[in-house]
């Protein structure tokens, strides 16, 4: 049984490693919301607490095995008196219930924090100021981030300003998924014909990570988002940018404007103030602002919008953008555009 | 000593096995069927597990492309939906077919016939599902299946098709199944055994057949109103159509749920056999770990939508299903205690049933409490449909039901076949499958933390999941090899195993009383017990006595050709819905109600 014992050390040891690496990257526990801090927190505690359990119970397992199993005769059924057996029965169903009905107590009250709009520090035009409707609507297999109260739409990137509350709302165009970042706080389902809500406020500067965590079909494994966390001031100025109007175009860009413009293109894709209206796909109006597209899973590069444009398919099966067969001009062309709608 | 004499007498040849294929057919033995269940469903043990590795093998390093994302969607659509309905159910049912008339000192079971036609529609059933394999695509929607993905704007191919009607097959070899285990334990106890002397295996699984009677029903419907909804366009659960999409959710989970306590309660059996067995003790606890079971069963009906906490229902409603949730664990951590206590002040045999049995406490313990974990509404936003899920469930499935099961293959397979299974050959498997499963599922935890999300196809370079989904897929080779051994264990020991009599453990319940294997009949006169543990405590010649009363070798075997018949036609009708094609519907009904009617009118 000392061969268990010996087993279970490179358990142990991996459990370590796994901790480092954990601690080395974006995981449930970096929060950069109060929200998801107070999740790591009751996550730490239960784990404290379940690890303690364990070592007892399991340790008493591994002394009985030990300890009964040597040295004694072989023989017929060993019979030990169990006096008290009633008292013994209800005190280990008392222990359970309790150390439960401690953890259930501390988990509602996080619960009631998560649920709560936080209290803004103002009142009126101050506490506005301090929330921001976000409207998520979910796509097979992208994400579009909506800002009703400042009239942006947007894909893949969700912005934010560092210190405010936002007060989000999911939703689903086609089948069930799910917004998550763990760094945000707990996930919430986008379901059709639902409209979810959820509340993170945003503390931390950065640039972090997000991704569908509901099974949604062939790309579900590349349905990415970014959450972008910045000062108020970069913050403003990129509204003010998201709220122009689609840049003017000149000479190659100006061309393929017009091959948009003409093509299949707008069947689902917006340019704002333009006819292309398509809402399938997202709003490209200021395409070329964001740092990745493909549901968050490309670098927005010369390169990769010249291979996305001669076949879809290539750099991410499945989506539903068809193959337009296009001719290596009007590739170009039709790059020159996207990378001029800033 | 004397009593081991007696018992051996009538033992059965070996032979009696392998005299012809086609008695397989046609018999309604309540042995011969567990042993078909326990065989076939082992087959699909390994289908499941050769998908496992594929995924494990996709997994092991980013942007691979083993697979296809569409094959891959399949796979571990098909790994789930086997390895519970087609492996670990039918498995358990096995046992129980085997195991529990013998315990309770009967002939056979209730209705021997219906107990065919179960264990037939849950073969078809399976087939059924894996035809679509070469039919155009198998399910690729989840093993649950969530809505308006399964609809057929979005899983065009039959493959969704193929799962519900063929989950509907095998439910409903489980309901009549259920009915027959219930009725059979309630009936058919031997003399003297009142509810409060039955085995305790026995007691689980009449747990876990009321179980299935109530849970099944919502999963039929669920299956219904879904091949409704794609054959006939009712929209069900599409909400553009004025649908629900978690009326779905919903009706899975009130199957779902009780589903796991199913696949767990029948394991509690097992292990409540095999450790007062090899402590050489008396089980502590033995009303306490009833009750537990009884109490289980009753409040697993009442936390389905714990899996459903990121779907929007309102706070409240998560914290009613949290705190039920979390009392569920007073009864499951009552059990664990009660076992642990049991090898208090025993003298431990540690044969391979027994370690499985330890590593059962340990592995299911962790699976508990990851499970409180989960069962905490702030944490469950944050793990839920990640590889933190994937890692719990497979403590609880794997590290619990699994090694289980192993343990129960141990311990009864010198009852089934008069041999002992290789105990070296045994604890080299035990140490595989403890490494390899530790390795495969540890690791997930962390990985959940770190924010993988489960049923993801592959993922990017740029993200820390790497190296632990390498570790991972060499672990679950490492599974592969304990199973591997496991077969070698059972190739090796049926031919040259050592020799088992009729009670090779000092067993303490009445299957140990007879022959190893039984004959046809089990027990020539009932039995009379009067204690919880006839072959402890009772002067066991007064057991075996009863076995030997009269001269019963000429007891004709009971056969019937029509539960085949039964399930056969209603796979034929099956094919018929999946392609709505008239003439192969009216067939396959033509053959299920002649087998219906052969049954009814069949001299008995």
């Amino acid at each position: 049984m000392l061969s268990f014992v010996r087993a279970t050390r490179p358990a142990l040891l991996l459990i370590l490693i796994s901790a480092l690496a954990l601690a080395g990257c974006e995981s449930v526990f970096t929060p950069i919301s109060p929200q998801a801090q107070s999740i790591a927190n009751l996550a730490t505690i239960l784990f404290v607490v379940a690890g303690l359990v364990f070592v007892v119970v399991e340790g008493t397992l591994l002394y009985f095995v030990l300890r009964f199993s040597r040295g004694r005769p072989a023989g017929e059924t060993a019979e030990v008196e169990t006096k008290n057996e009633r008292r013994i029965e209800i005190a280990w169903t008392a222990a359970p219930a309790v150390v439960l009905a401690i953890v259930f107590i501390v988990s509602m009250v996080i619960l009631r924090f998560l649920v709560t709009q936080p209290a803004a520090p103002g009142m009126g035009a101050a506490a506005s100021a301090q929330t921001l409707n976000v409207r998520v609507v979910a796509h097979q297999w992208w994400w579009e981030f909506d800002y009703p109260d400042l009239g942006i739409v947007t894909a893949n990137e969700m912005h934010a300003p560092v210190g405010a509350t936002l007060l989000v709302s999911v939703e689903s165009a086609d089948v069930i998924h799910s917004f998550w970042s763990p760094v945000l706080g707990g996930k919430i389902d986008a379901i059709p014909g639902q409209i979810n809500r959820t509340i993170y406020t945003v503390t931390k500067v950065g640039d972090y990570g997000g991704q569908c965590s509901e099974f949604c079909g062939v790309d579900h494994a590349f349905m990415l988002f970014r959450v972008i966390v910045e000062p108020r001031a970069q913050f403003d100025s990129w509204v003010r940018q998201q709220q122009a109007p689609a840049a003017t175009m000149t000479g190659h860009a100006a061309s393929g404007e017009q091959m948009f413009m003409n093509g299949a293109c707008i069947g689902c894709h917006t340019i704002n103030g333009t006819i292309a209206r398509g809402t399938l796909g997202p709003n490209l109006t200021h395409f070329a602002s964001r740092g990745t597209f493909a549901g968050s899973t490309q670098q927005n590069t010369r390169d990769n919008i010249v291979k996305w444009l001669e076949d879809p398919q290539a750099l991410k099966s499945g989506n539903l953008m068809p193959n337009l067969h296009l001719t290596p001009d009007q590739i170009q062309a039709l790059a020159d555009y996207l990378e001029s709608l800033r | 000593m004397q009593r081991n004499m007696l018992v051996d007498a009538q033992a059965l040849p070996l032979q009696r096995y392998q005299t012809s294929v086609l008695r397989w057919l046609v018999t309604t033995n309540h042995k011969d069927i567990g042993l078909l269940y326990i065989s076939a469903s082992f087959l699909f043990f390994i289908v499941g597990g050769v998908e496992a590795l594929v995924i494990r093998l996709q997994l092991a390093e980013p942007n691979s492309r083993v697979v296809s994302p569409e094959v891959y969607n399949q796979i571990f659509t098909m790994h789930g939906t086997t390895m519970i309905f087609l492996f670990a159910m039918p498995i358990l049912v096995g046992f129980a077919n085997y195991i529990v008339p013998l315990q309770l000192g009967a002939r056979d079971m209730a209705f021997p016939r219906l107990n065919a036609m179960s264990f037939w529609l849950f073969l078809f059933g399976g087939l059924v599902l894996y035809s679509s394999f070469v039919l155009g695509g198998a399910p690729d929607a989840g093993w649950f299946a969530y809505a308006p993905l399964t609809g057929t704007d979005y899983s065009p191919t039959h493959g969704m098709d193929f799962w519900a009607l063929g989950i509907l097959m095998t439910g409903v070899g489980s309901t009549l199944g259920a009915i027959n285990f219930v009725v059979t334990i309630l009936n058919m106890r031997t003399r003297g055994m009142s509810m409060l002397k039955m085995p305790l295996f026995s007691w689980q699984i009449l747990v876990t057949a009321i179980l299935i009677l109530f849970a099944m029903p919502a999963l039929t419907v669920d299956a219904i109103l879904l091949y409704f909804e794609r054959a006939f366009r009712a929209p069900f659960f599409l909400a553009q159509q004025g649908g629900q999409p978690i009326l779905w959710q919903h009706l899975f989970w009130f199957f779902g749920h009780p589903e796991v306590y199913i696949l767990i309660l029948p394991a509690f059996g097992i292990i409540s056999e095999v450790v007062p067995v090899f402590s050489r003790r008396r089980i502590f606890g033995y009303a306490a770990i009833i009750y537990s079971g009884i109490a289980i069963g009753f409040l697993g009906f009442t936390v389905w939508a714990h899996h459903m906490f990121v779907v929007g229902l309102s706070p409240i409603a998560d914290a009613i299903f949290s705190l039920d949730s979390m009392i569920i664990a007073v009864p499951t951590s009552i059990k664990i205690f009660n076992w642990v206590a049991t090898m208090w002040g025993g003298r431990l045999n540690l044969k391979t049933p027994m370690l499985f049995a330890i590593g059962f406490i340990s592995m299911f313990m962790i699976g508990g409490f990851s499970g409180i974990t989960l069962a905490t509404v702030p944490v469950d936003w944050q793990v839920t449909d990640t590889y933190y899920v994937v890692a719990h469930l497979h403590y609880v499935l794997f590290g619990g039901t699994v090694f289980a099961i192993f343990a129960g293959l141990y311990y009864w397979f010198p009852k089934m076949t008069g041999r002992f299974l290789s105990e070296k050959i045994g604890a080299l498997q035990f140490w595989f499958m403890v490494l390899g499963f530790n390795l495969t599922f540890l690791p997930m935890h962390i990985q959940g933390l770190m924010g993988m999300p489960r049923r993801i196809y592959t993922y990017a370079a740029n993200t820390s999941w790497g190296d632990l989904n390498f570790l991972e897929t060499i672990g679950s080779f490492i599974i592969a090899i304990a199973v591997g051994i496991f077969l070698w264990n059972v190739a090796v020991s049926m031919r040259r195993g050592r020799p088992a009599d009729g009670d090779p453990w000092h067993g303490h319940t009445l299957e140990w009383a007879v022959s190893s294997p039984p004959p046809g009949y089990n027990f020539a006169v009932a039995p009379i017990v009067h204690s919880r543990w006839p072959l402890l405590e009772e002067n066991p010649d007064s057991v075996a006595e009863a076995h030997f009363a009269t001269d019963v070798t000429d007891i004709p075997e009971e056969t019937s050709v029509f539960p085949l018949v039964v399930a056969f036609g209603l796979g034929v009708a099956v094919y018929g819905l999946v392609y709505l094609y008239p003439v192969l519907i009216l067939l396959g009904v033509a053959i299920l109600f002649a087998g219906i009617v052969g049954l009814v009118y069949e001299p008995r």
